[in-house]
């Protein structure tokens, strides 16, 4: 299998950066598009050329922090997928498929493909966490949480903190990834005494941090490869007005 | 070998330990400064816990945040001896089944306290938000996993890790906004700074500037888990790496077992040398598939096409109380000799069949969707294949490792000062762990044991001098850092890094991995030294050191792995019996099973690194409230 790589390359954050094509030859569908990517690289090495930067680690997603836009996408083709599990198979031969970083201004751009995501961090470091400390648990079942409570607030804590919604979002926004975290610990006794000031002091900080706002187009929940669903940001909304009159 | 087991009986160690340690006052925690380097589960809860507690703490982590640590790829579950389905669970039982699932490998007390830590554990998680699943009327649910008779696992639909891991990540942030922990991402540390014999300091790497940085502590922490990308091909990511325990082999620390590590029996095949990762199927899936392989060598039919009667269920052929669900060692290696005996299926003929049809047969498609869904949606997502319509096709991969750095009872390395904790620590799986028992160890490690033990060295360095990163040390220390990389770039060979991981783990693969003889380790021995010799004469890595430069990363991992590498098989060829997940072929009975020497082998050995030379060393392990007795799955 041949393919050309249309590539985003960038030296560093204040670069101007620009597309440039890469014809990869002895590819197999059965490659994973990183392990093309892994081997247009050893080819560059083998040219002295300098490797294209890009991000990866668990490969079997869930650490979240692959992602590039494919063809225009977050994540590729499919929807609900993260990078390193797209296959080549998915891709004709013959085809350029084009390669570029996030593109968002609250996720400046590194190097390449690599983008700086650390705006999420911030947001949790906010009230993304339930403020007990170690040694302090009462016993696990002294407070029975019921199945469906447990079982929505698992649909959410779920998100692998990738940042597709932000990049597929026209408005860069941050709503899909904040509400995930706001409605997954508000949702949960244990999560309570702080809910107020919690969605108050995240969401006043995804604002901080350059995020545009939600319209509500949906394009987030097709790219998150957790299938997160839109309707939390309108729960999040929900509890902004309530915290905003009872906080 | 003094590992400071704490006297009385084994329920009251623990507790008489903690009687008897020091205390250091609050005003005076403020004074001391903690390295962590690592931010998974056990390095997250360790710096959050330490940052607690009222010490300075500096956390670091490779990665672009401290949440993509691979504690996160963890499936299963967390085990705990709660008791909570009246199954005859108790906290002896859980001990006892960890330590024969260990084969006997390990220490008693170490055991017996990660069993009583268990139970809390589940009550910390629970009050950190971690969504365990529920049963309708609120209480915690259980599953059974291998090796076990009762129902102690704890889970969090197939993401337990990612659960406990983001509980963590979530503490370590709630202290780096109280400014008790400076977190610092995308730091790789390269180097220990030991003064006068303690560990004092790291000397870490910026991967994004390329720029080497120095860190001064009183105490420094390792919690950088795994080292199976030995093998090169594994469950782990891709980032895991040995290089920071590694370095601190060199500086000082003695290393544990380290040829003990686990081969998982149910990972995706390899399907081409390109691929860079074993992708891991849950051991749940044991539950209800059924493992075989076509009776006929080379057989080319489709799965489907083969009549019963034609098929070898080889696992309930000669485990038959255990079948399909024998523990991982044992099923990993059943798998191998099929494989090497020219049975195994898949383009490649490298892999066994995992067949769900009696199952849906006997239970309907819908009760196997519900049980497995997420697994046989991932599984299309990678290959394409609809599992429900043929079987899967598996293959063993490594997965975890058992040894690590040696740690006494407190955790401590035979560095002073310097700590392991978690999955690069050798602690307390022994020769094979249980599943669901590496999530338990590592939070337990860093949440309730370090924070716990580190006081007794603190309260010692608090009446030291502060050594600053001024020291001559760390200036001699960064050069040495910077030599190797200079060294490494000035190569400008012909070869990429990957090249030479792709032949380390073939050897590795082939003669340090599900089983072992003398003539291959010694041969391995010999062609890694040759890996080695050619790596450092015809590597090529391109671009320079003061950028983000992902090839020499790569390169400085691979650099230590060889050398991991060449350890690992010394390791190998000195023991001589089988014990679980180290099985050599000259050990074994006539049918295959594992022979165990315990009048001769009955001690951890701890290795020194003395100018490339390993110098062997033994801890004795005395069993003094249990028998070791022989492990039959038969």
């Amino acid at each position: 299998m041949k393919v050309t790589f249309r590539i985003w390359r960038q030296e560093s954050p204040n670069d101007k950066g620009q597309l440039k094509d890469y014809e990869v030859d002895g590819l197999t569908e059965d490659m994973s598009f990183l392990e093309a990517l892994d081997h247009l690289n050893e080819m560059l090495v083998l040219k002295n050329e300098k490797v294209i930067a890009f991000e990866y680690d668990c490969r079997e997603g869930i650490c979240g922090q692959c992602g590039v836009f494919i063809n225009g996408r977050a994540h590729g083709p499919h929807d609900n997928m993260t990078t390193c599990q797209l296959h080549m198979r998915s891709f004709k031969d013959g085809e350029t498929i084009v390669i570029e970083p996030w593109r968002a201004d609250s996720f400046p751009v590194v190097k390449d493909l690599v983008v700086d995501r650390s705006a999420f961090d911030r947001i949790i470091e906010q009230g993304g966490y339930i403020s007990a400390k170690t040694g302090t648990a009462p016993e696990a079942n002294a407070v029975p949480i019921g199945k469906e409570i447990a079982d929505k607030a698992m649909d959410v804590a779920a998100c692998i903190g990738c940042g597709a919604c932000v990049a597929t979002c026209k408005n860069s926004s941050a709503a899909l990834f904040t509400s995930a975290k706001i409605n997954h610990l508000n949702s949960l006794p244990q999560g309570k005494p702080e809910q107020h000031q919690r969605v108050l002091a995240m969401t006043e900080q995804m604002q901080e941090e350059g995020f545009g706002h939600c319209t509500f187009t949906g394009a987030c929940e097709v790219e998150c490869p957790e299938a997160i669903s839109i309707t939390n940001i309108a729960e999040m909304n929900n509890r902004v007005i309530r915290a905003s009159i009872f906080g | 070998m003094n590992a400071k087991i704490p006297e009385g009986k084994l329920e009251d160690k623990w507790r008489n330990y903690q009687a008897k340690s020091s205390l250091i006052n609050p005003a005076n925690k403020k004074k001391l400064k903690v390295i962590v380097v690592g931010s998974g589960l056990s390095g997250a809860g360790a710096a959050s816990t330490l940052a607690e507690l009222g010490y300075e703490v500096q956390c670091f982590c490779y990665q672009d945040s401290a949440r993509r640590a691979h504690s996160v790829a963890a499936q299963g579950g967390v085990n705990a001896a709660k008791n909570y389905q009246h199954d005859g669970d108790s906290v002896w039982r859980m001990f006892y089944d960890t330590l024969k699932g260990g084969d006997f490998r390990s220490r008693e007390a170490n055991v017996y306290r990660l069993a009583e830590l268990s139970a809390p554990l589940i009550d910390h998680f629970t009050q950190q938000g971690v969504p365990f699943a529920r049963e309708y009327g609120g209480v915690l649910v259980n599953r059974s996993f291998g090796g076990v008779q009762v129902q102690r696992t704890f889970y969090a639909r197939g993401q337990t890790g990612q659960q406990l891991l983001l509980a963590a990540y979530s503490q370590l942030y709630k202290m780096i906004r109280a400014k008790k922990v400076t977190m610092f991402t995308r730091h790789e540390m390269l180097d220990l700074v030991v003064i006068d014999g303690k560990a004092k300091g790291i000397i870490a790497r910026d991967l994004k500037s390329g720029e080497l940085k120095r860190f001064a502590a009183d105490a420094v922490v390792l919690a950088t888990g795994g080292y199976s990308r030995v093998f090169r091909l594994s469950t782990l990511a891709i980032g895991c790496n040995g290089s920071a325990i590694w370095k601190a082999h060199k500086r000082g620390a003695y290393f544990a077992s380290p040829s003990f590590t686990q081969i998982h029996p149910t990972a995706l095949p390899q399907s081409s040398e390109a691929q860079s990762k074993l992708t891991l199927m849950s051991e749940s899936l044991r539950n209800d598939g059924r493992i075989w392989v076509p009776e006929n060598k080379d057989d080319n039919r489709k799965a489907n096409d083969i009549p019963e009667e034609e098929r070898d269920y080889y696992l309930e052929r000669r485990y038959p109380s255990f079948g399909n669900l024998a523990p991982r060692d044992i099923a990993s290696r059943a798998a191998k000799e099929r494989i090497d005996a020219g049975h195994g299926v898949g383009r490649l003929k490298n892999a066994v069949y995992l067949d769900f049809k009696h199952a849906i047969q006997q239970f309907g498609l819908d009760t196997i969707q519900d049980r497995y869904g997420n697994l046989f949606t991932m599984y299309k997502k990678i290959t394409g294949i609809d599992a429900y319509h043929e079987p899967m096709q598996i293959s063993p991969a490594a997965h975890f490792s058992m040894g690590g750095l040696w740690v006494d009872y407190e955790l401590m390395t035979t560095v002073p000062g310097l700590y392991a904790v978690g999955e690069c620590n050798f602690s307390d799986h022994g020769a094979n762990r249980l599943g669901a028992n590496s999530l338990l160890q590592a939070s337990v490690d860093g949440y309730f044991i370090l924070p716990n033990t580190i006081n007794n060295y603190l309260a010692k360095a608090l009446k030291e001098e502060h050594e600053t990163t001024d020291h001559p040390e760390f200036a001699k220390v960064e050069q040495e850092v910077q030599e190797n990389i200079d060294r490494l770039l000035a190569v400008n060979g012909t070869k990429t890094v990957d090249h030479f991981h792709r032949e380390l783990g073939k050897i590795m693969w082939q003669e340090c991995a599900m089983s072992r003889n003398e003539a291959g380790l010694e041969r391995a021995i010999e062609q890694i030294t040759q890996i080695k010799a050619n790596f450092w004469s015809d590597v090529k890595v391109t671009g320079h050191d003061k950028e983000m430069n992902t090839e020499l990363e790569k390169a400085l991992r691979l650099a230590d792995f060889i050398e991991l590498g060449l350890l690992m098989c010394t390791d190998a060829l000195n023991r001589e019996e089988s014990c679980g997940a180290h099985f050599r072929e000259e050990f074994q009975t006539p049918d295959g099973e594992a022979i165990r020497v315990d009048d001769v082998y009955s001690y951890v050995s701890a290795w020194e690194y003395s100018q490339d030379q390993f110098k062997h060393h033994e801890e004795a392990l005395d069993f003094e409230f249990i028998e070791p007795t022989v492990r039959s799955y038969k």
